[in-house]
């Protein structure tokens, strides 16, 4: 690939705990990949494959075991705010803010000079529109217009990377359908570089350039789709024959992992029940 | 829809009602016991009379010095548990290996009946405001400790994780993220505090003491001057409602759930 590289990770390892423990996962294991500028990278994987530590790693919010990524040609060490900005799956806006005071205040960490806050923030209100919510609370609004307020904070910090950390997970599919295509649009405009874990098959196809695909726990990218259709994407691409060719692709892939993941969890759980019954003892 | 947007405050209408109806059968009872069935006015002052005295402390500001006494002491309490309480809340929250030692002990302490302490605080500090002032905060302190160390030390990780990402400093976390999310907490428990401070100021004032309400109320009953005494009591009720009122409107104004 000759674009240009925005995030490149190198070997990337990662264990909660240390071995021998009771609570000791291998979250990941020696994962490498590069994302070029401006494409949009979809991580998906059975539950526990790493995809979320992967990402957490990228923005600097866990530090690696082993391995390394840099953004921008920089070394990650910890938060980079002015190179990348999160999305998370459960709204993470301060119940006590309104939609505005929220994105103000992620300027306001961000170091974004008091002049410019307020003019960036309703750019970014309306870039989702949202802007007849600017002056509501949290805890006012839908699950798909937190979640949009969360995408707008992240616009308005102006990075050129966006991580998004199942931002659709908990709304319902025809929500996501539409706030999928909103992203699709937003994309073609911003020629931002995006990193978006994913549960949803039908979500990978219809929002990334290629997608990255997890074999089960200890997680790693087992193989790398691209998704060869231009941004703005229409809902027409969902029914288009190259949009159901790629998921069964991608089912096909995952189906074995899933059950692999599941037969893991199925016998941590017997190993559960084991020491709860005190037969280890 | 309409009916349904109307019913909590109907609801709220009926039990105002009911409330009201239930504090005035218990005067008509009281009426009823010194008028018709003979209960002796020694025990037991006519609502009348008691009335009139209440005016009487009123109008005569008789009531002042007791008054400027017990709030002193009301004050002095809640200042201390406040600080001491607050600050060390605070510094116990910042580890999660203090909060699993300091909140079991605190809660542990806290449900002992800490008034037995009085005499203790009386023989070091004396008869004076001073033995009131310490069991006050003594007691009002676990409240306001244990809310601290509950309002800073459980706040929702992915709010503290998104401010972290977006660059907050710890001067930021403190005041964007970990204040407000600690603040309503924290409140509920300072009103505790304060309604808890009231009642063990007033109540040592009536055990061991030399000035303040409680003591007037004591020293009106051992004279057996009982219509006055029930007109301090009225006057009592009468502060401690107005206490508890403005504090809890300023702990609504904190309020953002």
């Amino acid at each position: 690939m000759t674009a240009e590289i925005a995030i490149q990770a190198r070997n990337v390892s990662h264990q909660f705990g240390e071995a021998g423990e009771a609570r000791h996962v291998q979250a990941l294991l020696d994962t490498s990949i590069d994302v070029a500028r401006g494409e949009l990278l979809c991580l998906i994987g059975p539950s526990g494959c790493g995809k979320s530590t992967l990402l957490n790693v990228m923005g600097g919010l866990v530090t690696p075991t082993t391995g390394s990524v840099t953004v921008a040609g920089k070394p990650v060490r910890g938060p980079m705010p002015r190179d990348l900005a999160f999305v998370f799956q459960e709204s993470a806006l301060f119940p006590w803010n309104t939609v505005f005071e929220n994105i103000v205040v992620g300027m306001t960490f961000q170091g974004v000079a008091k002049s410019e806050r307020e003019d960036r923030a309703r750019r970014a209100l309306r870039a989702v529109s949202l802007e007849q919510f600017a002056e509501h609370y949290p805890g006012q609004l839908s699950g798909g217009m937190r979640q949009r307020a969360s995408l707008a904070r992240a616009l308005s910090l102006e990075t050129g990377i966006l991580l998004m950390d199942e931002p659709f997970g908990a709304l319902d599919e025809q929500t996501r359908m539409v706030l999928g295509e909103d992203l699709s649009v937003l994309l073609s405009r911003s020629q931002k570089t995006i990193v978006f874990v994913t549960h949803s098959l039908g979500e990978a196809v219809f929002l990334a350039d290629r997608v990255a695909v997890f074999s089960a726990r200890p997680g790693t990218i087992k193989q790398v789709i691209a998704v060869d259709e231009p941004h703005p994407r229409k809902p027409s691409f969902m029914t288009a024959p190259k949009f159901h060719a790629l998921r069964d692709q991608l089912y096909g892939l995952l189906h074995d992992e899933i059950r692999k993941a599941m037969a893991e969890s199925g016998q941590t759980r017997r190993r559960y029940d084991d020491v709860a019954n005190g037969a280890d003892a | 829809m309409s009916i349904r947007a109307r019913m909590p405050r109907e609801r709220g209408l009926w039990s105002r009602i009911v409330q009201l109806t239930f504090l005035a059968a218990l005067l008509l009872l009281w009426t009823m016991a010194t008028t018709e069935w003979g209960v002796s006015h020694i025990l037991l002052p006519r609502p009348l009379s008691v009335w009139h005295e209440f005016v009487d402390i009123i109008g005569s500001g008789e009531f002042l010095p007791d008054l400027r006494v017990t709030l002193g002491e009301l004050a002095a309490a809640f200042a201390i548990s406040f600080t001491l309480g607050t600050t060390l809340g605070y510094l116990i929250s910042r580890s999660s290996y203090w909060i699993k030692v300091f909140e079991p002990l605190f809660a542990g302490i806290y449900s002992i009946p800490i008034i037995l302490f009085l005499p203790l605080y009386v023989m070091l500090f004396g008869l004076g405001p001073a033995s009131k002032i310490a069991l006050g905060a003594t007691i009002s302190f676990f409240p306001i400790v244990l809310s601290t160390i509950v309002g800073f030390g459980y706040v929702d990780r992915t709010l503290v994780t998104a401010a972290r990402s977006m660059g907050a400093s710890d001067v930021q976390m403190f005041r964007y993220v970990l204040f407000p999310a600690a603040l309503p907490v924290i409140l509920a428990g300072l009103r505790m505090g304060f309604t808890v401070a009231l009642l063990s100021v007033i109540g040592s004032e009536t055990i061991a003491s030399l000035a303040g309400l409680g003591h007037r109320i004591v020293n009106l009953a051992e004279n057996m001057e009982m219509a006055r005494m029930f007109g301090y009591i009225a006057f009592v009720v009468a502060i401690a409602v107005l206490l508890n009122t403005l504090v809890s409107r300023l702990e609504a104004r904190g309020r953002w759930q």
